[in-house]
């Protein structure tokens, strides 16, 4: 018997005398004979040790020790202890969703503590207690831009993030709307494009900040104009910057999303991540997600609990706002612990150091002959380099020396092959980023 | 409760009432964590214009009050690590430790996501790939199907790109339809899942067997149907032996079964969806293969499909080269595309592949065996207070109704309160829709026959109570922080906000 | 259950009160009473034109969103705004505080295609 399976065969025995019937197989009758399995091939069971090692054996062939200067949205960032270790208790860990407040304030209150936090980082009013991913949140986001204008045409920037466009490409391909891109020009949001672009016919401009060539924008010339129109702004941020950059809230966007990866959680291969969403209050019933409020109980104590709930798939079905259920609780909390333990300070050194490192990688970058940095624009901790040849190969051969070197951007844009993004962290310090450069100048043989 | 029947009186147990919020801890000047110093030259010289221009109103506390302050609120949860859990539909089992020190591995967790995306870059992330491809292999054999993604970040994300899936199909045959029926059992995420990929759904009722309704069923097939909609065993607990006349009826006229698999604890081994005419299917990793819910999230929702929908899955593709080494595919024309950002919830994936690798196929099979005697064994003991909505063989969870307690205005809903003063996280109540007074019990596998027997008993008194003390019922939970919150009021004056309460 | 003697009433249980070619549309004692204590009435815009028996309000409680019909075509004058702070009113005073909308109608003839007062009684009845 495997060690998760609590009862005996004496056990079981009584079990099925109380049912009544005289087998296991007897509870499976309605399953017929012709419905039994054609194959069920699976590797016999083993052992906790022998699985752990096999696990271990395949995490070792994976290049985890590379210094990364690759960012793309998804950062190298140092989680302190506190956290982690808050998240392996197991009340937080194997509770779900808090169907019974009574039972779960401890999961509801952490929420309502993340969607403040999330509300404070970016002035805006409302937030939810999370969605799947940076990515997704940002095409829900659109949609609840359709379903509030009842517009179905999209104004999208070239920079934001190609992943994220390709995720809302696939999304709205079997709905009638109507996606229009913006080219990036010089790695920045293109005004004349953007704007002649908007009108009343318009649900949302959909902007990224910083973008994804790491330039810093404010966009608040672009939301003045989308509001007279009708149009709604939404922007797709990166937390860590949020302790120096202006907020999405006080641009006047109408809904921000974002990667909540940076607040504390591993890269991962990917996920689990962290989507979160703010908006205005005038907004909140179009949003979607599961959302904590306040309220007090029988006896006048403040408590917390899942609320307008009437937006959601189990009351709404086929009428609700999304069709979300389980998110990333869990995360979420991990993000609450993360900006609880920085604080004010440490959420603003934290961006700085970021900033600062970057500054500094570009001025060492730039000293590299045939190395251009482009900048028409400041950039927080990830910017653009155009090397003397195809970054790919650069970028190829910069691993041989251990380092992640940055993410090469013909992939997404094609034409830019001699481009690449180098993202610069607190966890880079000065010795990793002169050991980058002098990689670079033997790669590049200069 | 519990502790008079030790024979002395211990002080009930206080739990601390309403703790603060972690903004109300802070006192300015302290702080939980220090960064390194700057160790290169440069000022935060970022130009004012771009720059905040408020304080971060964040709290200012100690790594201890942090530690305290969400330790605390921990304690303020039922979990399965501290609590029999049977919330039907949601499969709250034991959540193996080990996968944890699995996802935790350095290897995995420090992994950049992009790096395969470089050129020649799977060769740096092969140990990764390998568990997304093994995990495929692993998925298709225990289901049935041809291939999997396992992309989707959650069971209604999995609903979504299976719907998907769908819609791309048809529209490479040229197929033109629109409908989607769903069985009113189901859970509210199909609907909405349909609805957004761009389908109407039309509900078919259950018969008095707790099946779909096949007479109505059969008024509604048409060239129009896209798709049937079902979870199996569905979320009456119960499995349709006219599984197979469905999917006949739903495949004459080109349109697709699709398997919401929230409730495949109760098959593994004893059949597979792939075998009874399921086209789609996801799979919910935190329920079957034994994830944790993280009190919502993250989970996962890997999708399966049968070979003729194989080239509209996700980009990318874990696949295996020739070398035997492994690669991601983005060469998918047909492809529905990018769902997600990267290649699923990895995190979760590993453990769960950890979870089937220990079990094995003998371990996953003992699994829904003892799964459905226990839910098996909790209806026979629960049916004489409580009658089954549909009175047969239950699959891994049971569905009964509180309806009978109605005259003495007691509901499912003050049962359940009771069960949180005794000990126990209280079943789904209200669901599904179509029981009155609903109460959903799933023991899973990982329940012991005594701990089962303590939460019957529970019940039973509570249904007891409802006869000689209803009052009483009604003012439960006694023991825990709160008791019935104000719901109307949270959203009437909605407060989802600390900051913007205190404006 | 409480209906009103000269009102009129849909299966979906609406009600309608007509003074000239002034709708008053709301939801009956029976709607209000299954809701539960109302927490958010959606409101129908001033100057929107509306089709009879289509969806142009809804009202949720704590665990049910319903979708409100008009009864009767034609335009929306005016809304109840009362409702937008104190959705209460609603199940306080279906009838008269609690009204939702004034319409002005277009097609005075689909009164006909609603039930009077004693047709919605003996509906309710039918419907336990």
């Amino acid at each position: 018997m495997n060690p998760y399976i609590a009862n005996t065969a004496d056990d079981m025995r009584a079990m099925l005398q109380s049912i009544g019937v005289r087998s296991v197989d007897d509870l499976f009758s309605d399953i017929k004979e012709e419905f039994r399995p054609r194959s069920f091939n699976l590797p016999e069971g083993r052992s906790e040790q022998e699985v752990v090692s096999e696990l271990d054996r395949l995490a070792r062939k994976n290049a985890y020790a590379l210094k990364l200067f690759i960012g793309g949205g998804y950062y190298d960032h140092y989680i302190p202890a506190a956290v982690t270790a808050l998240m392996s208790r197991g009340e937080f860990l194997t509770a779900y969703t808090p169907y019974q407040p009574e039972c779960s304030q401890g999961t509801l209150q952490a929420l309502y503590e993340f969607q403040s936090l999330i509300c404070a980082l970016t002035r805006m009013e409302i937030a939810n207690a999370s969605l799947y991913d940076g990515g997704t949140a940002l095409y829900e986001a659109m949609m609840m831009a359709v379903r509030i204008t009842g517009k179905k045409r999209v104004v999208l920037d070239g920079g934001v993030s190609p992943i994220y466009r390709k995720i809302i490409r696939s999304y709205t391909n079997n709905l009638d709307i109507a996606l229009v891109e913006t080219p990036v020009v010089h790695g920045q949001a293109h005004r004349p494009d953007i704007k002649a672009l908007l009108n009343n016919g318009t649900a949302a401009v959909i902007l990224q900040n910083p973008n994804f060539f790491g330039a810093v924008d404010d966009f608040s010339d672009i939301v003045a104009m989308a509001g007279s129109l009708g149009v709604l702004t939404i922007a797709s941020v990166y937390p860590a910057s949020l302790g120096l950059l202006k907020p999405p809230g006080d641009m006047g966007v109408d809904i921000v999303t974002g990667e909540g990866q940076s607040l504390g959680l591993p890269l991962h291969f990917g996920g689990p991540y962290l989507g979160f969403m703010a908006t205005s209050k005038k907004y909140m019933r179009k949003m979607p997600g599961r959302i904590v409020g306040q309220t007090v109980d029988r006896q006048g104590r403040r408590c917390f609990v899942n609320t307008l709930q009437a937006r959601e798939q189990h009351i709404r079905r086929e009428k609700a706002t999304s069709n979300i259920c389980t998110n990333e609780a869990l995360c979420a909390i991990q993000a609450a612990v993360f900006m609880s333990l920085l604080g004010p300070e440490g959420m603003k050194e934290w961006a700085c150091l970021n900033f600062s490192k970057a500054e500094f990688a570009r001025k060492v970058l730039e000293q590299i002959p045939g190395v251009e940095v482009k900048r028409s624009a400041p950039t927080f901790n990830e910017f653009t380099v155009c090397l003397p040849k195809d970054a790919q190969d650069v970028v190829e051969a910069m691993i041989q020396k251990g380092f992640a070197a940055g993410f090469p951007l013909g992939r997404y844009y094609p034409g830019m092959d001699r481009y690449m993004i180098v993202a610069v962290t607190e966890k880079r310090t000065r010795q990793d980023i002169l050991q980058y450069a002098q990689a670079l100048r033997e790669v590049l043989g200069a | 409760m519990e502790n008079k029947s030790k024979g002395f009186n211990i002080p009930e147990r206080k739990t601390d009432s309403v703790m603060d919020l972690v903004f109300e801890k802070s006192v300015p000047g302290r702080r939980g964590f220090r960064g390194p110093a700057p160790d290169v030259e440069g000022e935060c010289s970022l130009p004012q214009e771009y720059c905040r221009q408020t304080a971060l109103p964040f709290p200012e506390v100690t790594e201890l009050d942090c530690l305290r302050h969400f330790t605390g609120l921990s304690r303020k949860n039922f979990s399965v690590d501290t609590h029999f859990y049977p919330l039907g539909s949601c499969t709250m089992k034991y959540n193996p430790r080990f996968t944890e020190d699995c996802a935790k591995h350095p290897g995995f967790s420090q992994l950049h996501p992009l790096l395969p995306q470089l050129r020649q870059g799977e060769q740096y992330s092969q140990g990764a790939l390998q568990v997304l491809f093994d995990m495929d292999r692993l998925l298709s054999e225990i289901t049935g199907m041809d291939a999997f993604t396992l992309q989707p970040l959650a069971g209604a994300h999995g609903e979504l790109t299976g719907v998907m899936l769908i819609a791309a199909y048809h529209r490479a045959k040229g197929n033109d339809k629109k409908i989607i029926l769903i069985p009113d059992s189901a859970h509210g995420t199909n609907p909405a899942s349909a609805t957004i990929a761009g389908y109407e759904t039309v509900s078919i009722p259950t018969d008095d067997k707790g099946e779909m309704d096949m007479e109505i069923l059969e008024k509604n097939i048409n060239k129009d149907v896209a798709a049937v909609m079902l979870t199996c065993p569905n979320t009456l607990g119960l499995f349709n032996p006219g599984i197979d006349r469905i999917a006949g009826l739903v495949h004459a006229v080109d349109g697709l079964m699709y398997y919401d698999g929230a409730n495949l604890n109760a098959l593994l081994g004893r059949c597979r969806p792939g075998d009874l005419g399921f086209d789609v299917v996801h799979v919910n990793l935190h329920k079957t293969f034994s994830t944790p819910h993280g009190g919502g999230g993250p989970g996962a929702g890997p999708v399966g499909v049968k070979k003729a929908l194989v080239p509209f899955l996700p980009v990318s593709r874990v696949i295996q080269t020739k070398d035997g080494t492994f690669a991601l595919d983005y060469d998918a024309p047909e492809s529905i595309g990018y769902i997600a950002s990267f290649y699923g919830n990895f995190g979760v994936i590993v453990k769960a592949y950890a979870y089937i690798l220990l079990l094995g196929r003998r371990g996953l099979m003992e699994t829904s065996d003892h799964a459905v005697v226990n839910a098996n064994y909790m209806l026979s003991r629960l049916k004489d207070v409580l009658p089954p909505a549909f009175d047969r063989a239950c699959m891994h969870e049971c569905v009964l109704t509180a309806k009978t307690l109605l005259a003495r205005d007691v509901h499912a809903l003050d049962l359940a309160k009771y069960l949180i003063d005794r000990g126990f996280h209280p079943p789904t109540v209200y669901f599904p829709l179509i029981v009155k007074e609903a109460m959903m019990f799933e023991p899973t596998e990982c329940e012991s026959k005594e701990e089962m027997d303590r939460f019957i008993q529970a019940l039973r008194d509570g249904v007891g109570l409802s006869a000689s003390n209803p009052q009483v019922l009604k003012e439960c939970p006694f023991t825990m922080p709160i008791s019935r919150p104000d719901e109307v009021r949270a959203a009437r004056d909605l407060n989802a906000n600390f900051f913007q309460s205190c404006v | 259950m409480e209906v009103m003697e000269h009102y009129h009433y849909t299966k979906e249980h609406e009600w309608v009160y007509l003074e000239d070619t002034i709708a008053t549309v709301g939801i009956t004692e029976y709607a209000q009473s299954s809701m539960g204590e109302v927490t958010f009435v959606e409101l129908p815009a001033v100057n929107a034109e509306v089709e009879q028996f289509e969806q142009f309000a809804s009202v949720e409680s704590v665990k049910a969103a319903s979708d409100i019909y008009c009864p009767m075509s034609g335009t929306v004058v005016e809304v109840n705004t009362e409702l937008e702070e104190d959705p209460e009113l609603l199940n306080k005073d279906c009838y008269e505080a609690g009204w939702i909308a004034k319409i002005e109608i277009s097609s005075p003839e689909e009164l006909s295609k609603l039930m009077t007062a004693e047709e919605y009684e003996n509906y309710l009845e039918s419907i336990g």
